[in-house]
């Protein structure tokens, strides 16, 4: 780069005009930074992948029509299927959705509208992040002493400890997604005329609603993939059952009993398991995203 | 401290003011008596008399941090909004105080509309609802919405080029073309009041003109205040100029005779570019 004679100024204080050596460094430090996180992209996805590949390669064999549409057979049979599953995880996430879903919604809201800077926005945000670290199997107990130990092992049960699970994602995504929505919003509603409640439902949630529906997308996946709180809670059901006061099966825990148990036909069926579910919650986030594209 | 307009009956004003152009001896349709506001604990304004004359345009000079912006916010009590700001005194609107007990924010909201710096059309709605956007949020159906959207985007002269595609989204427009819906979203809800805080500072020449000539237009029919940094704007569309400095009113005349003879030496030295 040879740049044109420039009019004679102070030469004391210009730029050099050649490339030199820091510049010559600062452009080997871009590239080495550049390839580094190319690298650790590429690394990341690399798990990614191989899990997805793995589960479709070995459960793809022993996915069928009758596979779905059977209860397990007992050990040693061949054949029998997963649909007490399917409906159990269904329903297990279908509830905690309903619980959490609107909590969670409406706690996020009062963190980032109502109460942004009280006292108790922050023991609330601190609380939310708490219960966001701690293991699910502690909350699975918590359940367990709290609900089964009074009224038994129940769907309603599982549901409570997964609804419980997807709060904090759910508060702290909504909070986060409606700050990101601009002051200039919430000022132009009201300067309107238009009463605070109706500002923040139908401008500033509305504004963040894409944002809202990918955190609670990524709660309702997590949950629908827990494990550990439905062993004592929901605890499991070889049969179709719709009840919310009987024990329930789940995905998860099938794809559990049947990957530790001893026979090869119940490890094929637990990765067709594991491929059902993988399935299960991509239409779900698929579904929720085209529903909120079409309406947004 | 500050000239007052002498053309209400009931008060007698030691100045004589010269009749602004094409004024008609407006009467007072807002005023603000002893207005001091904060930001927490720094104050902003420091005891402001104003009174605002019907269907004029009133324009608010200064430099920047003097004030001008908390003033109109004031006017329609946007101030409080944010948080941990609050003001007292009075400010009446057709001789009622808009600060009084019991009055609702929100229905000031409603007479006195507002059009702010930057273009800020609602992301997720479209061209027409918009501009509907302020019946609606309020649960009102009007009768006859097309013609509704089309009167009030005639009046600020965007009619024409957005007629065919009303169902774009507002952000879909350019920023001058954005700050008009704005402005029509506002006149929607037929304010009798219209503040403007530095509309077009976010604009380029071409679509300054554009609101500066609209400003003119339905100056006839509204009371407008309007904050702006530009002198030659302030010229060019009020029929009175109010030069805030520190938070106070330093000076208040119809605008011809404040860019011609100020009185005070302070509003001398700002409109000749010796600070500010």
């Amino acid at each position: 780069m040879s740049a044109p004679e420039a009019p004679p100024v102070a030469p004391s204080s210009a730029l050099p005009r050649q490339a030199t050596g820091v510049d010559r460094r600062r452009a080997f430090v871009d590239k080495l930074a550049r390839g580094a996180c190319v690298a650790a992209t590429v690394l990341a996805i690399v798990p990614l992948v191989a899990v997805l590949i793995y589960v479709a390669a070995k459960g793809i064999g022993s996915l069928s029509l009758d596979f779905l549409t059977n209860t397990p057979a007992p050990m040693g049979e061949v054949g029998g299927g997963i649909k007490n599953a399917i409906i159990g995880t269904l329903l297990l996430v279908g509830i905690a959705s309903l619980i959490g879903i609107p909590i969670g919604v409406i706690t996020g809201i009062y963190l980032a509208e109502l109460g942004r800077y009280s006292k108790f926005a922050q023991a609330v945000r601190f609380s939310a992040d708490i219960l966001g670290g701690v293991p699910s199997i502690v909350i699975g107990v918590f359940v367990y002493t709290a609900i089964v130990l009074h009224w038994g092992y129940s769907a309603m049960a599982g549901s409570v400890s997964l609804a419980i699970i997807m709060l904090p994602t759910v508060i702290r995504t909504t909070e986060e997604m409606l700050k990101l929505v601009p002051d200039a919003l919430r000022e132009a509603a009201l300067a309107l005329g238009v009463p605070r409640w109706k500002a923040i439902s139908s401008i500033v949630v509305r504004t963040a609603l894409p944002g809202i529906a990918t955190g609670v997308m990524l709660a309702v996946a997590r949950i629908a993939g827990e494990t550990a709180p439905l062993l004592f809670t929901a605890f499991g059901n070889d049969a179709v059952s719709t009840s919310l006061t009987k024990p329930i099966g789940s995905l998860p825990q099938m794809i559990f009993t049947h990957s530790t148990s001893a026979d090869a036909e119940w490890h094929r069926q637990a990765a067709a398991g594991a491929l059902v579910l993988v399935i299960l919650i991509l239409v779900l986030n698929i579904g929720a995203r085209v529903f909120i594209r079409r309406r947004g | 401290m500050s000239m007052m307009m002498a053309q209400s009956k009931s008060e007698s004003q030691p100045i004589p003011v010269t009749p602004p152009r094409a004024a008609v001896a407006p009467g007072i349709k807002m005023e603000a008596k002893g207005l001091k506001a904060w930001f927490g604990k720094s104050q902003a304004l420091k005891g402001i008399d104003l009174p605002l004359a019907e269907n004029q345009v009133t324009a608010i000079i200064g430099p920047s941090g003097c004030g001008k912006s908390t003033f109109v916010r004031c006017l329609n009590r946007m101030h409080e909004v944010v948080p941990g700001a609050h003001a007292t005194g009075t400010v009446t609107l057709d001789g009622a105080d808009i600060y009084g007990a019991g009055t609702d924010p929100v229905l000031v909201r409603r007479r006195v509309g507002m059009v702010f710096q930057k273009p800020n059309p609602f992301p997720t709605m479209s061209i027409r609802e918009n501009v509907l956007a302020g019946l609606r949020l309020n649960g009102r159906r009007p009768a006859d919405a097309a013609a509704l959207v089309e009167t009030s985007l005639r009046q600020v002269a965007l009619w024409d080029e957005v007629k065919d595609r009303l169902d774009r989204a507002g952000t879909s427009l350019s920023g001058g073309q954005q700050q008009r819906l704005c402005i029509a979203r506002a006149l929607a809800l037929e304010p009798e009041v219209l503040l403007m805080d530095e509309p077009c500072s976010a604009l380029d020449p071409i679509a300054t003109a554009r609101i500066e000539e609209l400003i003119h237009e339905i100056g006839q029919r509204y009371t407008i205040v309007i904050v702006t940094h530009n002198m030659q704007q302030a010229a060019r569309v009020s029929h009175y100029t109010a030069f805030f400095y520190m938070g106070e009113l330093i000076e208040h005349a119809p605008t011809d005779r404040m860019f011609t003879q100020p009185s005070n030496p302070k509003t001398e030295d700002y409109i000749t570019g010796r600070f500010g």
